[in-house]
């Protein structure tokens, strides 16, 4: 893309951004600007009030807020300890660089060799060991904690079932405006079925009818069964290929019907048409609905907890479990699904703002 | 070289039209027909059921000895050899003029990158736009955009160009400048088959002129003959209201 097309095009979007604030202020305008400036201060307030009513209900019910201990749940230090498997003696420790090594001979189980930091220790040459005594204890690094770790599965279903949905959605939608019936028809009949029952239930039917004939006939012919994450990216991007399918309906039915004949006119096939003439137009007019679909799919993730995926909820869940800060964990989680939306959204209003100058 | 027999074609929707009623033509090699007639009087399906894009209900098209309405006949092949020319432009918007000379070049001609480039500079030059080959057509005027959608059509090498009302949404000082292109194609011996409101472009380079009314060819002859001794009475009205 040349430089100089994208600053016109960037004039253009602004002189086009400024035009349509004055059409909305031609409908609706608060002129005075003291009056604008009330009404913004109007908003804070709001806001505050809704914050410090939170917060005043917790501290009236006497809630500790701890949320200085919230950060290990993201990284924390590990540390590494050392057990003794048997009876024995330290035979000997020696330097090795800036470690220890120290070898134990245990009755029944040889000569074991461990290198350890320094000063992690307490033992010298010729002590004897019991089992379950500490042989040496030391910090083993940093740690991804468990909230990390569910977000980052979060984040790799969503994007996984945002591809495989994209594709389905793109087929089926295809599919959808053919006039070959087994095409239309398995279509329509893909987009009913699905969206006329529950997520939640369809992520059971996956993991626990489907997942469990398939792991069995895989089993049967020597293959490892699947991890059930992939029940769930599948659950997940098949429910939304469904609403897609839809979505690439609507987006191909609005292009004017003149693009078609001018391409069909010069000789192309159906399928070149569609792919070099069609699809390209309607992908630009349906990001924002498919947007809002792959915002859903990211929320709708949080069902997968019920077939033993660790993600985010699932993993707050467990969080609060062990340490009982519901309310902050809670808190927590919305926020990082409210980042990963937010982020989403913006990246798709930018690939607009992209497309728009065209 | 087009060979219509006997076409009958209605349409249902929104209310039963007969937009043709056993129409038979035959469009010689080198030949300029322009195709006159009131709204609604069928000239616009006539030219469209010529590369199937509306298909007749009865009847016969042979182009260059093809059937099309044969549902053995490859239409795409015979389409290929036909440009056509819209009333409403139809570029492609997400392309530059560039690419929307270029893509059926690509895709149906399957020509190399370097020959189809050469191809598009020579046709852009040939209808005077090559200024803007990098330009969207969003960005063109009326003009110069039907300008590139003729210049979309000769891409392919057609063997006939179908125009329908070419002119009819354009601004009246843009008429001029693609009625020109449409005037040198003529000259060049391409065979044309024109549904137009251009009476002057009729009259200057045509070769037949046909004139329709309620979905049946009423008369049709050379522009001299049409223009100055008229034989039916609908003809006449029709030539009153407009000259």
């Amino acid at each position: 893309m040349n430089p100089g097309r994208q600053k016109i095009s960037s004039v253009g979007l602004f002189c086009k951004v400024r035009y349509m604030e004055q059409k909305l202020s031609n409908i609706k305008r608060l002129s005075n600007p003291i009056a604008y400036f009330l009404s913004v201060i109007g908003f804070l307030v709001l806001l505050f009030m809704v914050i410090g009513a939170v917060y005043y209900a917790t501290v009236a019910v006497d809630y500790q807020w701890r949320w200085f201990k919230v950060p290990k749940y993201f990284m924390y230090k590990s540390t590494i300890t050392l057990y003794a498997e048997g009876y024995g003696e330290i035979d000997s420790i020696v330097d090795n660089r800036e470690k220890k090594d120290i070898t134990v001979t245990l009755e029944d189980a040889g000569t074991r060799t461990y290198s350890v930091p320094e000063g992690s220790f307490d033992w010298i040459e010729g002590d004897m060991v019991s089992p379950g005594d500490i042989l040496a204890s030391y910090e083993g690094g940093w740690r991804p904690g468990i909230l990390a770790k569910g977000l980052w599965v979060t984040l790799k279903i969503s994007f996984l079932a945002t591809i495989f949905g994209i594709l389905l959605g793109i087929i089926g939608g295809v599919a959808r405006v053919s006039d070959t019936p087994v095409l239309k028809w398995s279509a329509i009949t893909y987009v009913e079925v699905i969206r006329g029952s529950p997520l939640l239930v369809q992520i059971m039917i996956f993991y626990f009818v489907l997942g469990t004939t398939m792991n069995k006939i895989l089993l049967m012919n020597g293959i490892p069964k699947l991890d059930p994450q992939w029940y769930g990216i599948m659950a997940l991007s098949i429910f939304t290929g469904a609403y897609v399918v839809e979505i690439v309906r609507a987006g191909i039915e609005a292009i004017h019907p003149g693009q078609v004949e001018a391409a069909r006119s010069s000789g192309m096939t159906y399928f070149q048409c569609m792919f070099h003439i069609i699809l390209p137009q309607a992908l630009k007019t349906i990001l924002p609905p498919l947007a809002g679909q792959f915002i859903n799919l990211i929320k709708d993730s949080s069902l997968l907890g019920l077939i033993s995926i660790r993600e985010l909820t699932k993993a707050t869940r467990e969080g609060i479990t062990t340490s009982l800060q519901t309310f902050e964990l809670w808190i927590l989680c919305a926020i990082l699904y409210l980042l990963m939306t937010f982020t989403l959204s913006m990246c798709v209003q930018y690939l607009e703002r992209r497309t728009a100058t065209k | 070289m087009i060979d219509v027999k006997h076409i009958y074609k209605t349409f249902y929707v929104p209310h039963e039209v007969k937009a043709l009623v056993d129409v038979s033509n035959t469009i010689e090699a080198g030949e300029v027909v322009v195709v006159i007639g009131p709204s609604g009087s069928g000239k616009s399906t006539f030219l469209r059921c010529l590369n199937r894009l509306e298909t007749a209900d009865h009847g016969q098209i042979m182009v260059d000895g093809v059937d099309i309405f044969d549902p053995k006949t490859n239409i795409n092949t015979v389409r290929a050899e036909m440009g056509m020319v819209f009333q409403s432009f139809n570029l492609y918007p997400h392309l530059t003029v560039q690419g929307n000379v270029t893509l059926a070049q690509k895709l149906v001609r399957k020509r190399h990158k370097k020959e189809r480039e050469e191809k598009t500079r020579m046709l852009l030059e040939k209808v005077g736009i090559s200024a803007k080959a990098k330009a969207w057509p969003s960005n063109l005027s009326g003009g110069q955009q039907q300008r590139v959608a003729i210049a979309r059509a000769l891409a392919m090498d057609p063997k006939i160009m179908l125009f329908d009302e070419p002119t009819s949404a354009l601004d009246p000082e843009m008429i001029g400048e693609v009625l020109e292109v449409m005037k040198t194609l003529a000259k060049e011996g391409m065979t044309m088959v024109c549904v137009t409101h251009e009476m002057g472009f009729a009259r200057e380079v045509g070769d037949r002129v046909i004139f329709m009314d309620e979905g049946m060819i009423v008369e049709q002859g050379t522009p001299e003959h049409f223009f100055k001794n008229p034989i039916h009475d609908r003809t006449k009205l029709f030539l009153k209201q407009i000259l």
